[in-house]
């Protein structure tokens, strides 16, 4: 069976959980003998061949006038009727922070934007026919990201007009152009991931046009994998795709092939940590993680809270903390990566998740290789898997900080949660959630 | 003429409410008393009502030929008295009648005896008084909390003056041996011991409404065809259950109620049969052996152990800090201090951190905590509460028996 899947992000170049969730993924599949065409935006310095799938760059795919023909009659109807609004240029970030907002739109004010459209790139080359062209995409989450978007789309089903396979699979909103347009090109059954919806991102304040490719990418697809039930819900209720054609297929944490040990030093064996990672912005709910911090700080004097990640609402909570007077305990490790992250982890008597919403969320699955406890909101998909952690509602700051007490306060508590764990880990692995996505292509292919 | 032993456990438990570490030293509420009170009421309606009048009505259409015997918690006749006085009643009305044995146990449904000699003979005691008090008769036999026995347990009672005690039929005790005649513990040569008959108990009590068994649907004709089965090889047939199986764990609609009411007729018409209590029995049979019960053993489902209560490490931190407090609060003597410490120590408080897989396996009696985790949170947080109360009381004590002091070596210097 061959997959074509397409993606916003890989690892090594990764800035969010999407990356390592489509690495362990297709790991697993690849495992169990799936060819996979995986292809981004970009590839930078990641070879084509990462040993177990073949990666490609849409970027510079040559485009021959009869595909783009092709493409406009195929896309036509995937743009207009689908899709709201979509070729407005707009300065969009999935993350958006407010500084970027403005500089952003600042730069769309200044000069017309190159990718206004995608005819705009076209080499001035009437001369032959055959001519191909294309052009450059550079990955990642500009402030241009929607063109950026529609131009992968084009590229990246000129990329599965080249080559051959069974099923399409893409992943979150800004490969599902891409995806509409390889569909009605080659006619292959279409599979949606869905990571994240716009509703968790951005809570009530929605991107109307994130939220349109959302709605019609889900509606196109012939079978929808959502990470939890939790977002299953979300996309039944916000996008009225039909219960029927969503698969739930949990997420997972891939193990370290050798795990690092990493000593807490002495000077600060006496205290305990605990421990915040994630972008700091609405859906991870920080600011919910330090008002748990003021209260525990209140009944246990001795704790040091981290904040480990950056975001548009650092520079506000790093003023809050200053307000409460809690600077001395509580620290902003800033953006974390590689090595750094394990020995965090590592480091943490606690890992707390309060995310608003959060669809899946791998981190806390982590955390637990570390051994370190979590406590999770229960708007998290996660939760769905976690028996054996302790759950809150993010807006229950009193109900965290007991918990946080509690765990700090009482080592067979954290003891008992680990040991049960671990257990419960020996189940949550990508091995299973291949099986499972096979089980989703095959029914597709019509038990082939 | 082997006998029908009945025996149907009531208890309900004062369970606690969310109490985080905020309302440590600011309110000393730890029970949820809407919960607690709507448990009870809903427990009176579905299942003690029906099921006592159900009792009363076939005591009196049998006239003496069925008996029965029924062991109450302390916490349960608390909550009856507070919430729904018609069930202690009933029971009162079951005790006139003088086919219904009140088996004791301790009065809190705690599991003191594990860990301090002196708070278990203390419930007990206060359990057999206000048994006597309540229903007119001084309780000769015992069931410890869940059943749960062993020969250090057959000792104590034979020292409180109980003549027959109530265990598990457990397979590791009994061997090849069947439960079905009168022993004797090994520690108590004048007890005699009455194990529970495991297989029809749990006929009754737990498979029942399973419609995946393979003999449902139990009629009592059939359990009346199983019973006579033993005519040659038993003296007598332990059936212990809580009672919460008529109309809570088993509803209305499986036909349990049915069942019982048409049990008595079908055991009795094979004429060797009868039904009898723990006390008249004990006065026929002499024990036909010894039963040797180095470790605990319970009526818990899985492995018969203690290890719904103390498997893990949270439980067993909390029953150690629990009893630890022991000697500290009886020294106190503050009498809010005793109520509220006696109360902690219900067993249900324990079972609810319980992380075994099918732990609390019966509906009818749901953990009030999302997680293992947060009942060892919450029992842990109202413990350290009380522990404070405890030292400002032990404060108090102190000062008190200073000035106490000082005003005696007053008195002497004048004279």
């Amino acid at each position: 069976m061959r997959v074509l899947m397409f993606g916003w992000e890989f690892p090594p170049h990764i800035s969010g959980g999407l990356g390592t969730a489509c690495f362990g993924m297709t790991r697993a599949l690849a495992k169990k003998g799936v060819e996979i065409i995986f292809v981004l935006p970009r590839l930078g310095e990641a070879s084509e061949e990462n040993g177990f799938l073949r990666l490609r760059g849409a970027s510079g795919t040559p485009l021959t006038r009869q595909l783009t023909e092709k493409m406009d009659r195929a896309g036509q109807d995937v743009w207009t009727q689908g899709i709201r609004c979509l070729p407005v240029e707009s300065p969009l970030v999935p993350y958006l922070t407010p500084q970027a907002y403005v500089e952003a739109l600042e730069r769309v004010r200044r000069g017309p934007a190159e990718g206004r459209g995608p005819a705009m790139n076209r080499p001035e080359c009437g001369a032959a026919q055959e001519r191909s062209f294309t052009f450059e995409l550079h990955g990642g989450y500009g402030p241009d990201l929607m063109s950026e978007v529609q131009r992968y789309g084009r590229l990246a089903a000129a990329v599965a007009a080249r080559e051959s396979f069974d099923v399409i699979h893409v992943h979150d909103w800004m490969t599902y152009p891409a995806g509409m347009l390889a569909r009605a090109l080659t006619g292959k059954p279409l599979v949606a991931h869905i990571h994240a919806t716009e509703y968790d991102r951005s809570g009530v304040n929605v991107n109307e046009q994130v939220a349109g490719i959302e709605r019609a990418g889900l509606h196109a697809a012939d079978v929808v994998v959502a990470v939890s039930r939790l977002t299953r819900k979300t996309i039944i209720e916000r996008y009225g795709v039909p219960p029927e054609k969503i698969v739930v297929v949990h997420n997972a944490v891939a193990r370290h092939e050798a795990e690092r040990c990493y000593l807490v030093p002495q000077r600060i064996r006496h205290e305990k940590r605990v421990l915040f990672l994630g972008r700091v912005t609405f859906q991870k709910g920080p600011e919910y993680f330090m008002e748990a911090a003021r209260l525990v700080l209140q009944k246990i004097p001795n704790v040091r809270f981290f904040m480990a990640g950056s975001g548009d609402m650092l520079p506000a909570l790093i003023r809050r903390a200053g307000q409460l007077r809690i600077g001395n305990r509580f620290h902003f490790a800033g953006f974390l990566r590689g090595e750094e992250v394990d020995r965090m982890f590592a480091l943490s008597d606690l890992y707390v998740m309060p995310s608003v919403s959060e669809p899946f969320g791998i981190t806390p699955l982590e955390a637990m290789l570390y051994d370190v406890p979590v406590l999770l909101s229960r708007q998290s998909g996660v939760s769905e898997v976690l028996e054996h952690a302790l759950k809150a509602d993010f807006w229950d700051t009193r109900d965290m900080a007991d918990k946080i007490c509690a765990v700090l306060r009482y080592p067979c508590l954290a003891a008992e949660l680990v040991k049960n764990c671990r257990e419960e880990m020996k189940s949550i692995r990508w091995e299973n959630t291949a099986d499972q996505l096979l089980v989703v292509y095959r029914n597709l292919l019509g038990g082939r | 003429m082997p006998a029908l032993c009945l025996c149907f456990n009531i208890h309900e438990p004062y369970l606690l409410r969310r109490y985080t570490v905020f309302d440590m030293g600011q309110s000393s509420v730890y029970e949820d008393d809407d919960r607690n009170c709507e448990a009870v009421l809903r427990a009176a309606r579905l299942c003690y009502l029906p099921a006592g009048e159900l009792l009363l009505r076939l005591v009196r259409r049998y006239e003496g030929a069925f008996v029965t015997s029924l062991c109450v918690s302390g916490t349960a006749l608390d909550l009856f008295e507070q919430y729904a006085p018609e069930v202690t009643e009933m029971l009162q009305a079951l005790a006139k009648t003088g086919c219904v044995e009140f088996v004791a146990e301790t009065s809190a449904h705690s599991l003191a005896f594990l860990y301090s000699r002196e708070e278990f003979d203390r419930q007990v005691k206060a359990q057999t008084a206000r048994l006597k008090s309540l229903f007119g008769k001084k309780p000769q036999t015992f069931m410890n909390t869940e059943c749960v026995f062993n020969n250090d347990l057959a000792v104590a009672l034979q020292q409180l003056g109980f003549k027959n005690v109530l265990a598990e039929g457990a397979d590791q005790v009994l061997g090849w041996r069947s439960p079905n005649w009168m022993y004797r513990p090994v520690s108590g040569p004048r007890m005699r011991l009455l194990l529970r008959n495991v297989g029809l108990s749990d006929d009754m009590g737990v498979r029942f409404g399973d419609r995946a068994w393979r003999d449902w649907p139990l009629t009592a004709e059939k359990f009346a065809t199983w019973c006579h089965s033993l005519a040659g090889t038993s003296d007598i047939i332990n059936i212990y259950n809580d009672l919460h199986v008529f109309g809570l764990r088993h509803g209305r609609d499986t036909g349990i109620f049915d069942f019982m009411e048409a049990l008595p007729e079908a055991l009795l018409r094979d004429g060797r049969f009868r039904f009898a209590t723990p006390c008249a029995l004990a006065g026929k049979h002499g024990p036909v052996g010894e039963v040797d019960v180095p470790q605990f053993m319970s009526w818990e489902e899985q492995g018969r152990d203690l290890t719904s209560w103390l498997g893990n490490d949270m439980q067993k931190d909390a029953i150690h800090s629990l009893y630890s407090l022991a000697g500290r609060v009886r020294a106190c003597g503050d009498k809010m201090l005793l109520h509220d410490y006696e109360r902690l120590q219900t067993a249900d408080h324990f079972r609810n951190m319980s992380t075994k897989w099918f732990s609390g396996s019966h509906a009818d009696r749901p953990n009030p905590f999302d997680s293992p985790y947060d009942a060892y949170i919450t029992y842990m947080n109202v413990l350290a509460d009380f522990e404070l109360r405890l030292e400002a009381g032990e404060q108090k004590k102190k000062k008190r028996g200073r000035t106490r002091a000082s005003v005696r070596t007053g008195t002497g210097a004048s004279a």
